[in-house]
C-alpha cells in the first residue's frame, strides 16, 4: 500500500514492526521507540526545509507588503508594492524579455536536440566521444564560457563580426541591438542545453522497443513515416521532460545576461535600454543593487505565479504522470490513453 | 546492395552532422585557450589571431595579481566539498528510510519532499538573505554551505535508486543479525547506493562549484568570494584585457574538466537514465 512497496510488491516492516514480531520473540516496541531512526533519517531535509524554506518564504509575503532597504526600519505600506508592480514597465519589459529569450533558445534547442540524438541513435562508431563531446558545455562554468562567448559577439571587433567582415558583410550589434541582445543570449544557452538535452532524448530513442520498428517495416512503412508515426509519438514523455525542463531553467536565466551585460555604475542591468534584462536578473537589481528589499519581495512573489502558471500547463500535459513519480506504481490506464 | 548503400550513406551524413555540431560545441573551448594565450591587441586585431599564442603564463600571472586566486578557489573547492558531503550523508539517510522503511507520515512527508523542488529558489531570494544577515551568517562559508546541506531532488532520485536496487532480504538478513536502521543503512544500504552515490556527489559538485547567483549575493566581502564570482569581478575591473580575463575564465574551469572527464561515462549515463524515470 505504502509509497515504497511498489517494485517488489511488499515493503520492509521496521524492526519490532507489530505485522511481525522480531525474531527474539519480544513484544513490539513502543511507536517512538520504533520510529525514532527513520524520523532522525528525514529530519535534516525538514529541519534545513523549515529554517530556510518555509520561514524566508512566509516572511517574503511580509516582506513584500514592507518598504525596507534592508538596514534602516521597515514601514508597512500596505499593497504599494504590488499597486506599483503592475505599473512598473521596467517589471513587464523584463517578463516580454524573458519569454522571448526562451522561446528563441528552447525553440531551435528541442530541434537541434532531436537532431543530434536521431544522428546520435543510427551512428555506431564513436558514440562514447561524441556524447562525452556534447556534454562537456553543460558541466563548464557558466560564468567562464559566457565571458568567452561574450568576447566572440562583441560588436566592435568580435570574431563573430570579424567573419562577417570577412565575407563583405556588415557587421550585428550582437550586444547593442535589442533584438541581436537577446539572440546572443539564446545562443549561449542553447550552446550549453543542447547536448543535455540530446543524450536525454538520446535515452528516450534507445527506450522504444526495437520490435516497434520491426512491425512498421513489415507493414511496410518508409523512413519518414516511420519517422512521424512511430519515433516522435513514442518520444512524446521525452520531450515534454526537455520542454518543461527548459520552461523552468527559462524563467530563472540569470548568469548569462549578468555576466554578458555588467551591472554599470547607475546600477542598470541587462544591458542597453534593459533589453536582456530577465525577471531574476530585475529581481536582482532591485533588491541587491537598490536594497529595495519589500519591492524584490513583490517581484519573487510575480517570478512564482509565472512559474506557477507555466508549471500547470506543464503539468496537463504530461498529464496523470504524477502517479508514476512517486513510485506507486498505479497508471491510470485507460483513462489516460485517450 | 542499393539497400546497403543507402545505409552506408545515412551513416557518412549522420557523421557529418554530429561531427559539424562537436565542431561548433568545442570550439569556444578551443578560443578560451586562444585568446588566454595571446595578447587581448592581437584577438581583436583585423583579422584576429587564430592560432594558440605566447602569452599564457603571462595572462595567468596577472589574474594572480589581479585576484586572490587561491583564496577564491579554496573557498570553492571547501564549499563544493562539505555540500557534497552533506548531501551525501543527509540524502541518502533521508532516501533509505523512504525506500525502505515503513513509518507514520512516510506518504506525506514524501509528498512535501517532491513539492518543495517544485518552488523556485529565487522566490525565497530576498528573505533568505535576510534570514542569513539574522543568524550572521552573510560573507561566511556556513552561507554557501548550510542551506544546500541536504535537497530534495537527491532525496527523490536516491530513493528511486534504493527501491531498485537494496534487497529486501539483505535488510532482514541484517536485522536478524541485530542491526538497526542506522547500521542496517551503513552496512547494507551504502556499499549497494554506490554508483548512486558516486552520480549524486558529482552533479552537486558541479552544481555548487558553478553556481553563482547565490554567492554573488551572499559571498559579501569582495575579498572572499568564489572563483566563479571572482573571474566575474575580473571582467568588470579589467574589462580592457580580456585575454586576462579569459585566461581567468580557463583556469576557473579546468579543475571541472579534469573531473568530468574522469567520471564522464557514469555519470552521463546515470543523467539520462535519471531522466527517464520522471
Amino acid at each position: 500500500m505504502g509509497l515504497a512497496d511498489a517494485p517488489r510488491g511488499k515493503a520492509v516492516k521496521p524492526r519490532g514492526s507489530a505485522a511481525k514480531p522480531p525474531p527474539d520473540g519480544s513484544r513490539p516496541l513502543p511507536g517512538w521507540r520504533r520510529y525514532w531512526p527513520m524520523y532522525t533519517a528525514v529530519s535534516p531535509f525538514f529541519i534545513l526545509f523549515a529554517v530556510f524554506g518555509v520561514f524566508p518564504v512566509g516572511f517574503s509575503v511580509y516582506l513584500s507588503f514592507m518598504s525596507w532597504d534592508g538596514i534602516g526600519e521597515t514601514r508597512s505600506i500596505g499593497w504599494d508594492n504590488y499597486a506599483y508592480l503592475v505599473t512598473d514597465s521596467d517589471f513587464w519589459q523584463s517578463i516580454g524579455n524573458t519569454l522571448i529569450i526562451w522561446i528563441l533558445s528552447t525553440v531551435p534547442m528541442v530541434f537541434l536536440a532531436l537532431v543530434i540524438a536521431y544522428a546520435l541513435h543510427t551512428a555506431v562508431r564513436f558514440k562514447a566521444f561524441y556524447r562525452v563531446a556534447y556534454f562537456v558545455p553543460n558541466i563548464t562554468s557558466i560564468v567562464a564560457m559566457t565571458l568567452v562567448l561574450g568576447s566572440v559577439f562583441s560588436d566592435s571587433s568580435g570574431l563573430l563580426n570579424s567573419a562577417l567582415r570577412a565575407i563583405n558583410s556588415g557587421g550585428v550589434g550582437w550586444l547593442s541591438d535589442p533584438w541581436a541582445m537577446k539572440v546572443s543570449v539564446a545562443a549561449i544557452t542553447i550552446w550549453r542545453w543542447v547536448g543535455y538535452n540530446a543524450i536525454i532524448c538520446l535515452a528516450g530513442l534507445q527506450a522504444i522497443s526495437s520490435d516497434v520498428f520491426e512491425a512498421a517495416k513489415v507493414d511496410g512503412a518508409n523512413n519518414r513515416q516511420t519517422f512521424f508515426r512511430i519515433t516522435l509519438p513514442m518520444l512524446r514523455p521525452v520531450i515534454l521532460f526537455v520542454a518543461v525542463t527548459s520552461t523552468i531553467g527559462g524563467l530563472q536565466l540569470f548568469t548569462e545576461p549578468q555576466v554578458l551585460f555588467p551591472v554599470d555604475d547607475n546600477g542598470n542591468v541587462g544591458g542597453p535600454g534593459g533589453e536582456a534584462t530577465t525577471i531574476v536578473l530585475y529581481l536582482y537589481q532591485q533588491a541587491f543593487v537598490f536594497n529595495r528589499f519589500g519591492y524584490g519581495a513583490a517581484v519573487g512573489w510575480a517570478l512564482f505565479l509565472l512559474i506557477a502558471v507555466f508549471s500547470v500547463i506543464n503539468w496537463r500535459l504530461i498529464g496523470g504522470r504524477d502517479e508514476d513519480a512517486i513510485g506507486t506504481g498505479k497508471r491510470k490506464g485507460k483513462s489516460r490513453a485517450r | 546492395m542499393r539497400a546497403e548503400t543507402a545505409a552506408r550513406s545515412r551513416t557518412i551524413v549522420g557523421h557529418a552532422v554530429l561531427l559539424l555540431g562537436v565542431l561548433i560545441t568545442i570550439f569556444p573551448f578551443y578560443w578560451m585557450f586562444v585568446m588566454a594565450s595571446n595578447t587581448t591587441g592581437d584577438i581583436f586585431a583585423y583579422p584576429p589571431e587564430l592560432v594558440p599564442g605566447p602569452h599564457l603564463w603571462e595572462n595567468m600571472n596577472k589574474v594572480f595579481d589581479g585576484i586572490d586566486f587561491w583564496g577564491s578557489m579554496g573557498i570553492t573547492v571547501v564549499a563544493a566539498t562539505s555540500v557534497t558531503f552533506l548531501v551525501l550523508l543527509f540524502d541518502s539517510l533521508a532516501a533509505f528510510a523512504f525506500a525502505k522503511y515503513d513509518f507514520p507520515g512516510r506518504r506525506v512527508l514524501f509528498w512535501i519532499v517532491l513539492a518543495t523542488f517544485m518552488i523556485p529558489m529565487q522566490l525565497a531570494l530576498v528573505p533568505q538573505f535576510v534570514t542569513l544577515a539574522w543568524l550572521g551568517w552573510v560573507g561566511s562559508l556556513k552561507a554557501l554551505i548550510i542551506p544546500g546541506a541536504a535537497n530534495a531532488f537527491g532525496i527523490f532520485w536516491m530513493r528511486q535508486y534504493a527501491q531498485g536496487a537494496i534487497a529486501d532480504e539483505l535488510i532482514q538478513a541484517s536485522r536478524v543479525d541485530g542491526a538497526g536502521f542506522f547500521r542496517q543503512w551503513w552496512t547494507v544500504g551504502l556499499p549497494v547506493l554506490r554508483p548512486g552515490l558516486a552520480f549524486l556527489g558529482i552533479f552537486t559538485f558541479f552544481h555548487i562549484w558553478n553556481d553563482y547567483l547565490w554567492p554573488l549575493i551572499v559571498m559579501t566581502d569582495p575579498g572572499k568570494v568564489t572563483l566563479q564570482v571572482a573571474v566575474q569581478q575580473l571582467n568588470g575591473v579589467y574589462t580592457t584585457d580580456q585575454s586576462m580575463v579569459i585566461a581567468g575564465a580557463l583556469m576557473s574551469v579546468i579543475p571541472l574538466i579534469g573531473v568530468f572527464l574522469i567520471g564522464s561515462r557514469h555519470f552521463i549515463a546515470n543523467l539520462a537514465a535519471g531522466a527517464m524515470k520522471f
